[in-house]
C-alpha cells in the first residue's frame, strides 16, 4: 500500500510538471508575439521593461485560468489595438497584408510562364 | 511606345514612395495605436495606506468626471504635474484618483506627504497588471471619464495646456 501511495504522488508530481511545462511553452509562444510599445523592435518576450514585465505577468495569470491563446490576443487587441501583435491576424483591414504577396508570386509566375510558352 | 508606358510607371512608383516616405518624416516616431477601450475595465483593488479593497464599480459610480492618474514616486515626470493636479482637485467639478504603479508603499507615502495629496482615493497597483488592464503604457498617464467610459486619454505628463483641456470639458 505504501509503494502504490509512493507511486501515485510520484506520478502526480511529473503530470503536473508536465502540464506546467506546457504552460511555459504557450506563455513563450504568446509573448514572443506581442509587441513591446514602449520599446523599439524588442518583444515582450526579449524586453525587461516595466510594461513587459507586467504583460508577461497578465498572459501566465490567464494562462493559468485557462484562457486559450485567441482569447488573450483577443483581450489584449481591445485594449492595445492589433499592433500589439507581431502576427497580424486576418480581417478586413489586413486583407492587403496577407494577399499581396501571393498577388506579386502569381503575377510574376504568369510573367514567367508566359515567356517559357513564347520561347 | 512601350517603353514610355514602361517609364512612366517607374516615374509614377517612384513619387509614390517618396510622397510617402516624405509624409513620414513629420511623424512621431513613437507609435501609439488607437484603442478600441472606451468604457473602464472592472477590476478590485487595494487602497493605498488602507487595508481594504474595492470595487472599480463603487469608485466611479457618480455622474461625474472623474480624472484616473497613475503614478509613482519612482517617476520624475509624475512630479512635474503633481502641482497641476493639485491646483485641479481644488475643482469640484472633477474628482481625481490614484494609481500608484509599482511602488514602494514608504515612498509613495513620502511623495504625498511632500507635494500634497490631490486624490480623493489612492488605489495600489503593485505588479503593473491592473494599469494593463486600463491599456495603459506606463506612468504617468491620465484617464478623463465621465458616466463609465473614457473621454480622453494623456499618455506622458500633464500640462497647462492640457489641464485647460481638461478644464474645457468639465465646465
Amino acid at each position: 500500500m505504501k509503494l502504490l501511495n509512493f507511486f501515485l504522488i510520484i506520478l502526480i508530481l511529473f503530470s503536473s510538471n508536465f502540464l506546467r511545462a506546457d504552460e511555459i511553452k504557450l506563455e513563450k509562444e504568446i509573448t514572443k508575439n506581442l509587441r513591446c510599445l514602449i520599446c523599439q523592435g524588442q518583444s515582450v518576450y526579449d524586453s525587461d521593461s516595466e510594461f513587459a514585465i507586467s504583460l508577461k505577468l497578465i498572459v501566465k495569470n490567464k494562462i493559468n485560468e485557462g484562457f486559450t491563446e485567441d482569447q488573450i490576443y483577443k483581450s489584449l487587441i481591445e485594449k492595445y489595438g492589433e499592433w500589439i501583435l507581431y502576427d497580424p491576424q486576418l480581417n478586413k483591414n489586413t486583407y492587403f497584408l496577407w494577399f499581396l504577396p501571393i498577388l506579386i508570386f502569381l503575377f510574376g509566375g504568369a510573367i514567367i510562364l508566359k515567356k517559357i510558352n513564347k520561347h | 511606345m512601350r517603353n514610355r508606358i514602361i517609364y512612366s510607371l517607374i516615374v509614377i512608383f517612384f513619387l509614390f514612395v517618396f510622397v510617402i516616405l516624405y509624409k513620414g518624416l513629420s511623424n512621431s516616431n513613437l507609435y501609439t495605436p488607437k484603442a478600441n477601450i472606451k468604457s473602464i475595465p472592472e477590476f478590485s483593488s487595494e487602497i493605498f495606506l488602507k487595508k481594504n479593497t474595492v470595487n472599480s464599480s463603487d469608485i466611479f459610480n457618480k455622474k461625474n468626471y472623474y480624472l484616473l492618474n497613475i503614478w509613482a514616486s519612482w517617476c520624475l515626470p509624475c512630479r512635474d504635474e503633481h502641482p497641476l493636479l493639485i491646483n485641479l482637485s481644488k475643482n469640484q467639478k472633477i474628482e481625481i484618483i490614484g494609481l500608484n504603479y509599482k511602488d514602494n508603499l514608504n515612498n509613495a507615502n513620502k511623495f504625498i506627504n511632500e507635494l500634497g495629496n490631490p486624490y480623493s482615493t489612492i488605489l495600489l497597483d503593485r505588479d503593473g497588471t491592473k494599469a494593463i488592464e486600463w491599456g495603459a503604457f506606463g506612468v504617468p498617464e491620465s484617464f478623463l471619464i465621465y458616466d463609465n467610459k473614457i473621454v480622453k486619454r494623456y499618455i506622458g505628463p500633464l500640462n497647462l495646456k492640457l489641464i485647460d483641456e481638461i478644464k474645457n470639458y468639465i465646465k
